[in-house]
């Protein structure tokens, strides 16, 4: 069988890719794409760690599916904002969005 | 390596395929299409070689192959399982599955022009539109689809899901394997997304489906509840467990639970097979690159629909009511849809509204209880479909090319540019002749006219008497607009210049052309009852037992059917059909109109309109959503409520904001500080002796402090 730590690497690798896309990215899309990597790689943890350690009991599956419809809302949101930015002002990344600056 | 692991194998090769391709050979056009290739040809493998295994296996229904995993828990110790299956309806699936795929894979290197220039003007997310050689003799020829790698991801994909969906052994997985091939025929029929028809026809198919997939999860949920399981075998081969769930009142309609849940998963039947409420999608879906058409909307999914409602029958069939509605749904879209597609110009979407038409034939057929049929017909419509539509594609090819050799501006899809094809094309012409004879099911040689016999035989046995001739009439329609189609085509002399510089295409195209066509023959042969006059009993009825032993109360319809009546009614409507077509279409010249236009102007046009479904649909359905979205959200809630609350809130603060500063701040507060400041000065001079400037003085002070706090700390801290 796969030892744990594999999956725990794997998940903290992608967690550093998601959190890089979201630092390191300019266009939005890109930035949510990021987020849902890094809250991936916390069900990938969450998982393994179940599997692992906690398996018949379902306790643990239930904060996966939470983080899973949290995932989903925030991407329908996010997704929506984007778009009604961009059909106002006609670009996603992020440094033109500066409406808000003080 | 045993035919488990061989099994659950079957899916993986595309999936790898599509992961590589999109990760990391999407610049290299040969290397992708060569991946996808070869994936699809160890899918293909793998299938045929299971299904040969199980072909001669005596009492695979009862003994299925199976293997499963423990995947989710649903408790303290028990299990969700998932896994793979093969009984004789999946093996039979996989087998025509597997050809069809492989074919279509090969054809889609020829149709999007691999080997070929760049477009001079390409871009992606448009067709491609040719290209000039330049030299001596400049001339235009066509060019390499830009997105090339990207399409032969996206099928990977969905051959992955189809696969899936024919081996897995319960309703989740093949939903899992159903929706991520809705994402893909989303994603195929917008593969031109620069055009604003393939984008609709992409959401509008996208959506439709949908709603279907609701109920259909509906009916798992409610069935998963009722049994607490979704394995096939579990439910389906459980006569006990049928039989309570046939006699238990589920308060819904006074239906049944077998009834309800049947229906709701035969819902998603109507959305993934275009039935009538929820056909609308199928022929927009045309928007899509041919080998696409053919692939998912003839061949593979929405032979899925069909296929879960063939799985699912021994559960509808506990329910009176629901079978009468599949009949009614089944037997009224075949008739209905067989009108619309007499009177469609664009080749291909006669053959779409062909393909809602005989769905319809295999969904009556289920209605009327001629299971076999129904599958018999699923198999042989997939292959002689996909033929038609390849044969369709070849043809839209070749008038491409007559177009960039003329340079005319007309529509390579419009049957009324084309004629005397045959002469051009003569690969394509015959092979595509030996498919549209299959689908009007032409006498004795063709698979079509087997399968569509053994259905009305089925209905007529069975005393269906509105079904069978709703049928019957439906498929007399069927030959008629198939020889118009191959007239107007293929026969007499060319009415544009650009048809008469048509060309046949690439052998990459016309080989998978010749694989269905002998298919299109051949695959009825397994299937031609003992009865027959003549031929009955030459070659043996496999595909009745194999199939057929799939149900515990097996062929009681079907048993009963030796009459001749209907024999000679699907000789008669085929034949006739034929010749109608023929009569009606063969003297067609250039610019003239279509004869039926003619003959009754207003029924031609409510036909071409396609009975204005998609413009009820609009009013009832889009323009209500707009007017939600638009004026009752945006404008009512969003501007006007919310926002006004908002800006009231606003508002309220900028008033509040400005109370506080007038009344309080400035008269209370400010003085305060005012008289303090004021204040200041004074103390610092009461505090100025303080400074004496006699260093002993500070020195008592320190040590006056130092002792003090030495004091207190010792109070505070020690002694407490």
């Amino acid at each position: 069988m796969i030892p744990l730590s594999w999956y725990l690497i794997f998940a903290a690798a992608l967690f550093c890719t998601g959190l890089f896309g979201v630092l390191a990215r300019k266009n939005a899309i890109a930035i949510l794409i990021g987020i849902e990597l890094m809250l991936n790689s916390v069900n990938i943890n969450l998982l393994a760690f179940w599997r692992y350690l906690y398996a018949p009991d379902l306790s643990a599956l239930t904060f996966v599916a939470i983080v899973l419809v949290a995932a989903a809302a925030e991407t329908a949101v996010g997704l929506a904002l984007i778009i009604s930015v961009y059909r106002r002002r006609s670009t996603v990344v992020v440094d033109d969005i500066s409406l808000m600056k003080g | 390596m045993n035919t488990q692991t061989l099994l659950w194998l079957i899916p993986l090769p595309p999936l790898l395929a599509f992961a590589l391709i999109i990760l990391v050979t999407n610049r290299w056009k040969a290397l992708s299409h060569s991946l996808a290739i070869g994936a699809a040809v160890l899918s293909w493998l793998a299938s045929m070689v299971v299904f040969f295994s199980v072909v001669r296996v005596e009492g695979l229904s009862e003994n299925p192959i199976v293997s499963s995993i423990p995947w989710m828990p649903t408790g303290a110790d028990s299990w969700f399982r998932i896994g793979v299956t093969l009984d004789p309806l999946s093996a039979v699936t996989l087998f025509f599955v597997a050809w069809t795929v492989l074919t279509i894979f090969i054809y889609s290197v020829g149709y999007h022009n691999f080997g070929q220039p760049r477009g001079d003007h390409d871009v992606p997310g448009l067709p491609p539109e040719g290209a000039t050689v330049k030299g001596k003799g400049a001339h235009r020829v066509p060019s390499v689809e830009p997105m090339y790698s990207r399409f032969f991801a996206f099928i990977s994909l969905f051959a992955f899901a189809m696969y899936t969906l024919v081996v897995s052994d319960n309703l989740l997985t093949l939903y899992i394997g159903w929706e991520i091939m809705g994402l893909c025929s989303y994603l195929l029929i917008g593969f031109w997304y620069a055009r604003k028809t393939a984008r609709d026809a992409a959401v509008k198919a996208f959506l439709t489906t949908r709603v279907g997939d609701v109920f259909m999860l509906l009916g798992l949920v409610g069935l998963y509840k009722a049994t607490g399981t979704l394995n096939y075998h579990a439910i389906f081969g459980n006569e006990e467990l049928l039989h309570t769930l046939g006699t238990t009142a589920s308060g819904v309609l006074g239906l049944s639970q077998a009834g309800l849940y049947g229906l709701l998963l035969f819902i998603g039947t109507v959305g993934k097979s275009a039935q009538f409420p929820l056909h609308v999608w199928l022929p927009d879906a045309m928007e899509g690159p041919t080998p696409v058409s053919a692939m998912i909307h003839a061949a593979t999914m929405v032979s899925a629909g069909v296929y879960l409602s063939i799985r699912i029958f021994p559960l509808v069939s506990q329910s009176e009511t629901a079978l009468l509605v599949m009949s009614i749904i089944g037997a009224f879209t075949a008739l209905f849809a067989a009108t619309i597609a007499g009177a469609q110009n664009d080749i291909k979407r006669v053959l779409a509204y062909s393909t809602i038409s005989q769905l319809g034939y295999m969904i009556a057929a289920l209605g009327v209880g001629a299971y076999v049929a129904a599958a018999f017909h699923l198999v042989t419509h997939a292959f002689f479909k996909a033929l038609l539509f390849l044969g369709s594609g070849s043809v839209i090819h070749g008038m491409e090319h007559g177009v960039l050799h003329t340079n005319e501006h007309l529509d390579p899809q419009d049957m009324w540019n084309m004629g005397g094809l045959r002469k051009k094309m003569p690969l394509t012409f015959w092979t595509f002749l030996i498919g549209g004879f299959a689908l009007s099911g032409f006498p004795l040689v063709t698979a079509g006219f087997w399968s569509k016999d053994e259905i009305l035989s089925g209905a007529f046995a069975g005393g269906h008497w509105v079904v069978f001739g709703t049928l019957a009439l439906a498929a007399l329609l069927t030959a008629f607009y198939t020889m118009r189609q191959i007239t107007l085509t293929f026969l007499g002399q060319p009415r544009t210049k650009a048809a008469a510089h048509a060309h046949e295409t690439p052998a990459t195209m016309t080989l998978p052309l010749v694989v269905l066509a002998f298919f299109a023959v051949t695959a009825g042969w397994v299937g031609i009852p003992t009865y027959f006059p003549g031929i009955g009993g030459l070659i043996n009825p496999w595909f009745e037992e194999f199939v057929g032993s799939m149900l515990p109360a097996h062929g009681e319809a079907a048993e009963a059917g030796h009459s001749l009546i209907p024999l000679a009614t699907s000789l008669v409507v085929a034949l006739g059909g034929l010749y109608l077509g023929w009569l009606a279409y063969s003297k067609v010249q250039a610019g003239q109109q279509d004869p039926i236009a003619r003959a009754v102007p207003g029924v031609h046009r409510l036909l071409q309109n396609k009975y204005y479904i998609d413009e009820l649909y609009q009013k009832i359905f889009v323009q209500p959503a707009r007017w939600i979205s638009e004026t009752f959200s945006y404008r009512i809630v969003d501007r006007t409520i919310i926002d006004g609350v908002l800006h009231g809130i606003g508002r309220g603060g900028l008033g509040l904001g400005r109370f506080v500063r007038n009344q309080i701040d400035m008269p209370v507060w400010n003085r305060f500080l005012e008289w303090l400041s004021a204040r200041i000065p004074a103390l610092g001079r009461s505090l100025r002796p303080l400074q004496s400037g006699r260093v002993q003085q500070y020195m008592i002070l320190a040590i006056t402090v130092a002792v003090l706090v030495g004091v207190l700390f010792y109070y505070f801290f020690v002694l407490a």
